[in-house]
């Protein structure tokens, strides 16, 4: 019967006239788990709409379709390791290892930025994720809750082995979105903005000559452990590397706001 | 026996400049790929496919930025000054801004003409902010917008071949060249453009 609530949820914004695939979230100030130096850590995240669900296998093979540079064995290596999209069974066909609704998985950030372009749409920037991926079921930010973590951290704990389970069988947050947490990892537009990539710690002691500007990012929150491994991978990845675990969904701006604000 | 007046037509038309990407396409591999629209310090629209033909040393900056930019542009002057004047002519300089909101092309000339940076040879270039992002990317630099209008950024100087594959990077700046980057440099000038 948990179920229910979720569902009516969903439904509600579904209602006020975004498109189904889509979630408005309000957005507003939001504490990071980075704390930037400039900011204190505090961002700012304007109302945006995110795609409910990842993108799915079979979602993405209608866009490679469309779009035949972005086939597997078309698509340059430049902005797609070989390894893109190694699972489907050609280039234009899932085939059976990848069934249409799981989520497409083995993209290159270019790939899944052109997709999004496609759709009229981009990837959110992190800010965008990490504010939506705070959300259950009835709170905007339920990061101080330690059951909502424990529920988190447990996906981290399942072996990725495991062929990876379709997408919406999670429960809708209290924006209408599902799936931040427990299916696969996400693209976002400014992964490499991080700048906690091992290359920046390797150094010894850090090298002041290679930022320009002052200060660095250092992360808060430690015990948000969950959120803070998605930084380490994201800030980890090169555009163009891909992996079996890491999709994305698209945001894009408000789509026909009502005049309320004036 | 294809007839050698066929041969010969053959001959010529591969020799025709090229006129689409199907007769001559780029490497997979090839930062020229990218199909975003940049302009030089004149004003004047170009893409990176059109920096084909010859090597590249290639970086990230921004007008506004105090420390570590001069530097890059000392950088790849430090470069340029250990070549020899024929190697010099071979090679060219593209600075991407990182700033496209701020970096218009005044901004991008007055750098040019205050560090005296020969337009023969260097570009300054301003794209919208997408495509910084995927240049950055293609790079391997990684930048955060400040609060304050500074960035963050990793530093590299990276140099492409002629065909704008990544040849060397070397994030050691300063006026005294890497040595390592700096013999990647003059063995891309000495072999000229690499087979394809």
């Amino acid at each position: 019967m948990r179920r229910f609530l979720p569902l009516l949820l969903c439904l509600a914004p579904a209602v006020a006239g975004a498109d189904a695939g889509w979630a408005p979230l309000p957005g507003g100030e939001f504490r990071s788990v980075l704390r930037y130096e400039d900011t204190g850590g505090v961002v700012r995240v304007a109302p945006f709409e995110l795609q409910r669900r990842p993108v799915t296998n079979a979602e993405y093979l209608a866009f490679v379709k469309r779009h035949p540079q972005w086939q597997r064995g078309k698509a340059p290596t430049v902005f797609a390791e070989p390894r893109y999209l190694e699972k489907w069974a050609g280039p234009l066909e899932t085939g059976p290892q990848s069934r249409p609704a799981q989520p497409v998985v083995q993209v290159s950030w270019f790939a899944a930025q052109a997709y999004c372009e496609a759709q009229g749409a981009r990837l959110p920037t992190w800010s965008e994720w990490e504010y939506a991926a705070a959300a259950d079921a009835t709170r905007a930010d339920a990061r101080s809750d330690p059951a909502w973590r424990e529920r988190i951290l447990a996906w981290y704990s399942v072996p990725s082995g495991a062929p990876l389970p379709d997408v919406g069988r999670t429960p809708a947050d209290v924006h209408g979105v599902q799936d931040l947490h427990g299916l696969v990892w996400e693209w976002v537009e400014d992964h490499s903005a991080m700048l906690v990539s091992g290359d920046n710690r390797n150094q010894g002691d850090p090298d002041q000559m290679r930022f320009c500007g002052a200060g660095a990012l250092s992360m808060d929150d430690r015990e948000n452990y969950a959120v803070l491994m998605r930084v380490a991978m994201l800030s980890a990845l090169e555009g163009r590397d891909t992996t079996r675990n890491l999709g994305f969904r698209c945001a894009r701006s408000p789509q026909a706001p009502k005049g309320k604000q004036r | 026996m294809i007839p050698l007046s066929w041969r010969l037509l053959a001959v010529l038309l591969l020799a025709l400049p090229f006129t689409g990407q199907a007769a001559d396409a780029l490497p997979g591999d090839s930062v020229y790929l990218l199909d975003d629209a940049f302009s030089d310090q004149a004003g004047k629209p170009f893409k990176l496919a059109d920096r084909r033909g010859r090597p590249q040393l290639v970086a990230m900056f921004y007008t506004s930025c105090r420390y570590i930019c001069p530097l890059i542009v000392d950088s790849a002057k430090g470069v340029e000054h250990a070549l020899s004047p024929a190697e010099r002519a071979r090679l060219g300089v593209l600075l991407v801004s990182l700033d496209p909101a701020r970096d218009d092309t005044a901004a991008l000339a007055s750098v040019a003409r205050k560090r005296k940076l020969d337009p023969a040879r260097w570009t300054l270039a301003r794209t919208d902010a997408g495509a910084v992002r995927r240049v950055a990317a293609l790079l391997g630099v990684r930048y955060r917008a400040l609060a304050d209008g500074e960035f963050n950024h990793t530093s590299a100087l990276v140099l492409l071949d002629a065909e704008g594959r990544v040849l060397a990077r070397t994030e050691r700046l300063g006026p005294v060249p890497d040595p390592a980057f700096l013999a990647a440099v003059k063995a891309a000038l000495a072999t000229g453009a690499p087979p394809r």
